[in-house]
């Protein structure tokens, strides 16, 4: 499946900022086997930044943009081709977790896609002890890594409900758990945080999702979203899968890939510091459109 | 029982023959033999001649220093920050020479090792796939931050300023017992601490063949300059601010290297070169010595709660344009848990053993060394393998299990992130005890620096003195005193100093450009000291009326109360708090900027505050408030002569200048638009001319107090220091100097407007000044302060 993906970001200062300086994780990448980066254009108002593109430790592609002048708003558009492989379905052949705890113990690879990376705490998930017992309650013995990220994952999904005003970017997975509420990014730290409790390895995914209008209705445009998953690791013969926990099912074809982290931290979509007073809003919009 | 051997004590006084060696624990006084080390002889002899009442004044005369230098340390508790006095302890430790070689060569070998580890871990990963460290270790350790995987430094080191924590153990041997790579503090409070010490004992000092320590620094500083790239300016010293606990440190060590203390926001990155905001504009920069921890040092790319970074700084290190000393990400072999591998890491990195041991350490996460952990549990101490804190500086008791847990399940839940280690008995050093020497456990910091000639050990350091003969006692933060370290050879030693001609390197050309920072804080010092002189003058006239009339509702007394009040001063109080806050900010100006400031200067800015905190408690109303004031105002006027007779004449004085002439004017232009109207109360132009400063000119020059004579004196002469024109055109020959006054022969927006403003003060009438134009005037001198803020601190 070939995609288009338009996306739109800006914000608008209340006071012109100077200086600023952005690190953007927008750009899909390609992965061996799951996906291609086809072509990809970023354009970006006010034109004249210094503009730089490199791959981050995780892999990612990184834009980083510095404004030297004053500017009142910054607009940025992407527009990528991606074509996605569609997923295999997975035979479960991982080892029980017990086992799997055995094969990390042996690992002594802390390449970007290393397991070893994703099992302890990470800058925006501290703490692992509170989601001890919720996963937990979640496994019955003998599971497998694959077993436990699905009963997890549907143990979220009964728990949490999903609201896009209950909490914002920089909300702790704790308090959204504590809330019961939250959005793909809430979603996605609260699973990672309950299979690390539990040792497993797990990862935070950014990318789009392509979504469907409901029936009979017309697709909107710029209704799509940037969206969050988690990948948990499995043991060495499978490796890593994805999961999406804020639709309670196995990441497909519909999923973009744009960066791996270790939580939001390792890829926010814009990481920026500016100089100036006063606040600023946002905007965001993005459109994924099959092409073939 | 080891004791002074007794043809040693016959000829010694009882504060030595009373010295008790603790039972199989190595004293560094009394050898094994229980007879005084060679070393120690001239300094005991010297204190023998000394009746206790000179001890007490030269160990007196050591703190005096310190208390004047403003040495101190920042104790941070629960909830609460407090400053107490530096804790000397009086007696130095005294090391042979000879020893002290021998120690040296394996501090070096070990420096080695941690540069070559530090290369390993950002780099090939080797030791990970040889086995030789495990990777779940080096990935759970906070401090190893991924962004600078694979980055190479500038210079082609990592390491080039490093500090270890020593002690010597029950065998007599140093140990080594923790590393400090990341941001080591110190080296500053060493220098103080040897300044102090040597001002004790100054005769035996300089008698004693004592090791100096500026030859030391000279070979570092020589170090910093070689490696900056052609046409970048002055080394920086990138500080962590001033609320961090060694800020005092952070500058003094800055001042007397010479380099420019700086902060991440005077640092900027554009495109990939690390440059600093100055009020030329931003300067290149490609050195940094660094004492901020490197997870602050840029938010983009690393902890993205910092505040005190500079955005964009990986990508300058990336490209290869910025030399950090340390790199970013050193503090990852800060670890414990690296102390279990460092002596395999030796053998495998350079094919032989380390020469200084470290504190023997068990990983747990490794099954036999878990098992050897959990059955001498007891005898061990067990602490988190990411803590980058001696456990004897965490806990003086040994393993500090979390709540909620015994030694055995937190062994068994968390074993990847333990360790345990050898409890060290440390060795112990006189210190002085109610009269007599007594003996107290001490570790010893040493500080190792790159340098031309490769790795040096400074000849010297601090110890660690512990108040009570706990092992844990020596934790700063559980009141332990700091000694200087003596290294004494048999023969005398070269006299370095930094200000002589040893080191062509540190002869300065130009004083390098002002950061914007700097500047604004220096421009606010002097708008802050100047006010408060202007607070302070007002408060003075207030208390003398009232105390000519006590009468309180007295018109005259009511129209100075109003000026009072709008400075935001409560009358309530004899020495309104907000007097208080005006020196305390002015404080904290100076503060940030002590690295450009005489030490007499801030002396007497810390005397003026603790002086206005004193007289404010316990001043009476009236006469007695006047004439406290009174001391207070020439306290602040012996600040500003100081500052003004010595300071050098740089671009920073001449803001600090600036702002105190902008202030006055203001004042000035305030005052008189309250006391000149013609309802004005009776004695209110006496009063002004009184707080102006100029009783005697005016008397010999007007027959009587009239507005018009009163404003021909404050505010159009010239020649008299308190008036408006003469601030104005101070002001002018200041801003005409400064960066960028006038492009292309025409004046700056600053000057313009200055020029137009002296001008309409200066052709105005006197008998046309009303108190509208004072006012409007007043806002005018204020939007110079905007434009100059504009142009040269945003």
């Amino acid at each position: 499946m070939q995609y288009e993906i338009t996306l739109r970001l800006g914000y608008a200062y209340a006071h012109p900022a100077a200086q600023a300086r952005h690190l953007l994780r927008l750009q899909p990448r390609t992965v061996h086997g799951m996906q291609r980066l086809v072509a990809a254009r970023l354009d970006v108002e006010p034109s004249n930044p210094e503009r730089m593109v490199r791959t981050d430790f995780f892999g990612n592609i990184v834009h980083s943009l510095h404004f030297h002048e004053d500017h009142a708003e910054i607009d940025l558009r992407l527009l990528a081709y991606v074509e996605r492989h569609s997923a295999l379905p997975v035979l479960d052949v991982a080892p029980s977790i017990d086992r799997m705890r055995l094969e990390l113990a042996g690992l002594n690879d802390l390449g970007p896609n290393s397991p070893l990376h994703f099992l302890g705490p990470s800058p925006r998930i501290s703490d692992l002890t509170p989601f001890r017992d919720f996963a937990m309650a979640a496994l019955r013995p003998g599971m497998s890594p694959v077993e436990a990220m699905r009963a997890i994952g549907a143990a979220l999904s009964a728990q949490m409900t999903f609201d896009d005003e209950a909490t914002d970017v920089d909300t702790p997975p704790l308090a959204a758990f504590e809330a019961g509420r939250g959005v793909c990014q809430d979603y996605s730290q609260i699973m990672i945080a309950s299979l690390r409790a539990v040792g497993i390895p797990a990862g935070y995914v950014s990318g789009f999702l392509r979504t469907l209008p409901p029936p009979g209705e017309e697709r909107l445009p710029g209704a799509d979203a940037m969206h969050a998953w988690v990948r948990v690791w499995c043991g060495n013969g499978i490796g890593w899968l994805e999961y999406d926990p804020t639709n309670a099912m196995a990441v497909a074809d519909d999923h973009i890939l744009v960066g791996y982290g270790r939580d939001y931290a390792d890829v926010a979509p814009i990481r920026g510091v500016s100089r100036t007073a006063g606040g600023q809003t946002g905007h965001h919009t993005v459109d994924v459109i099959p092409v073939g | 029982m080891s004791a002074v051997s007794r043809e040693m004590a016959a000829g010694l006084p009882p504060l030595v023959a009373s010295y008790r060696p603790l039972d199989g624990i190595p004293d560094e006084m009394i050898g094994p033999d229980g007879s005084i080390r060679a070393p120690w002889l001239p300094l005991l002899a010297h204190l023998s001649t000394l009746s206790p009442a000179e001890i007490a004044a030269r160990f007196g005369r050591g703190d005096q220093y310190l208390r004047d230098a403003g040495v101190y340390y920042r104790h941070y508790g629960k909830g609460d920050v407090a400053s107490r006095d530096w804790p000397l302890s009086h007696v130095p430790v005294i090391l042979a020479e000879s020893e002290w070689q021998a120690l040296a060569g394996g501090l070096v070998q070990r420096a080695e090792l941690l540069e070559a580890v530090m290369a390993d871990i950002y780099g090939e990963n080797r030791l990970l796939e040889s086995g030789d460290l495990p990777g779940t270790l080096l990935a759970a350790n906070p401090h190893w931050l991924r962004p600078l995987v694979g980055v190479k430094p500038a210079s082609g080191h990592f390491l080039h300023f490093i500090a270890m924590d020593l002690g010597r153990g029950e065998d007599g041997r140093w140990w080594v017992l923790g590393d400090r790579t990341e941001a080591p503090s110190g080296a500053g409070f060493a220098l103080e601490t040897r300044v102090a010490t040597s001002r004790v004992f100054a005769e035996i000092y300089r008698q004693s063949n004592v090791h100096r320590l500026a030859g030391f620094f000279g070979a570092f500083r020589d170090m910093l300059d070689r490696m900056r790239a052609p046409g970048t300016g002055s080394v920086g010293l990138l500080t962590s601010g001033l609320f961090n606990e060694t800020y005092y440190e952070q500058a003094y060590i800055a001042r007397y290297l010479g380099l420019s203390l700086l902060e991440g926001e005077d640092l900027i990155v554009e495109g990939e070169e690390l440059k600093v905001r100055t009020i030329d504009g931003p300067q290149p920069i490609s050195v940094l010595w660094r004492r901020l921890e490197s997870a602050w040092c840029d938010p983009l790319e690393l902890d993205e709660r910092s505040r005190l970074g500079t955005p964009g700084l990986l990508d300058a290190i990336r490209a290869g344009r910025v030399t950090m000393a340390n790199a970013l990400g050193a503090g990852a072999l800060e670890t414990q848990a690296f102390l279990a591998f460092l002596p395999r890491l030796c053998e495998r990195l350079r094919g032989e053993s380390l020469a200084i041991p470290n504190v023997a350490t068990w990983w747990c996460g490794q099954e036999a060394e878990y098992h050897y952990v959990r059955e001498n549990r007891h005898k061990l101490v067990i602490s988190r393998a990411n803590a980058n804190r001696l456990p004897i500086e965490l806990d003086p008791q040994g393993s500090t299990v979390p709540e909620a847990m015994t030694l055995e399940s937190w062994l068994d839940e968390e074993r990847h992130a333990l360790v345990g280690q050898e409890a060290v008995r440390l060795s112990t050093t006189p210190a002085w005890k109610d009269g007599v020497l007594a003996p107290r456990p001490m570790t010893l910091r040493v500080f190792l620096a790159r340098t031309p000639d490769g790795w040096q050990v400074m000849p010297g350091g601090f110890a660690r003195v512990g108040q009570t003969l706990e092992p844990g006692s020596i934790a700063m933060r559980h009141g332990s005193n700091v000694a200087d370290v003596w290294i004494v050879g048999e023969r005398p030693v070269p006299e370095p100093s930094l200000l002589r001609k040893d080191g062509a390197a540190f002869m300065r050309k130009q004083p390098g450009t002002l950061p914007a920072r700097a500047a604004d804080n220096l421009f606010w010092l002097g708008r802050y000291v100047e006010r408060t002189e202007g607070m302070l003058r007002l408060l003075r006239a207030y208390h003398g009326r009232l105390a000519e009339s006590a009468d309180t509702e007295a018109p005259l007394l009511q129209q100075v109360a109003g000026l009072l009040e709008t400075y935001g001063m409560d009358l309530a109080q004899p020495l309104p708090a907000e007097v208080l806050s005006s020196i305390q900010s002015a404080v904290t100006s100076a503060g940030k900027i002590r690295d450009r400031f005489s030490l007499d200067g801030w002396s007497a800015l810390v005397d003026l505050a603790s002086s206005a905190e004193q007289i404010g408690k316990q001043v009476q109303p009236g006469d007695d408030a006047a004439r406290a004031i009174s001391v207070l105002i020439r306290k602040l006027t012996g600040f500003s002569g100081l500052v003004h007779e010595n300071m050098y004449r740089a671009m920073g004085w001449r803001f600090l200048t600036i702002g105190q002439a902008i202030e006055r004017a203001i004042g000035m232009a305030d005052w008189l638009a309250a006391m000149i109207p013609a309802d004005a109360p009776d004695g209110a132009l006496d009063l002004m001319i009184e707080v102006g400063d100029s009783v005697m000119t005016h008397r010999r020059r007007y027959a009587m107090a009239v507005p018009e004579s009163v404003c021909d004196l404050m505010v159009l002469d010239s020649l008299n220091p308190r008036s408006i024109l003469f601030e104005l055109e101070r002001m002018q020959a200041h801003i005409d100097l400064l960066p960028g006054s006038r492009r292309e022969n025409r004046l700056s927006p600053l000057g313009q407007a200055l020029l137009k403003l002296r001008a309409d003060v200066a052709t105005m009438p006197a008998e046309a000044i009303t108190p509208e134009w004072l006012l409007d005037l007043k806002w005018r001198i204020a939007g110079l302060s905007d434009a100059l803020t504009d142009t040269y601190f945003a």
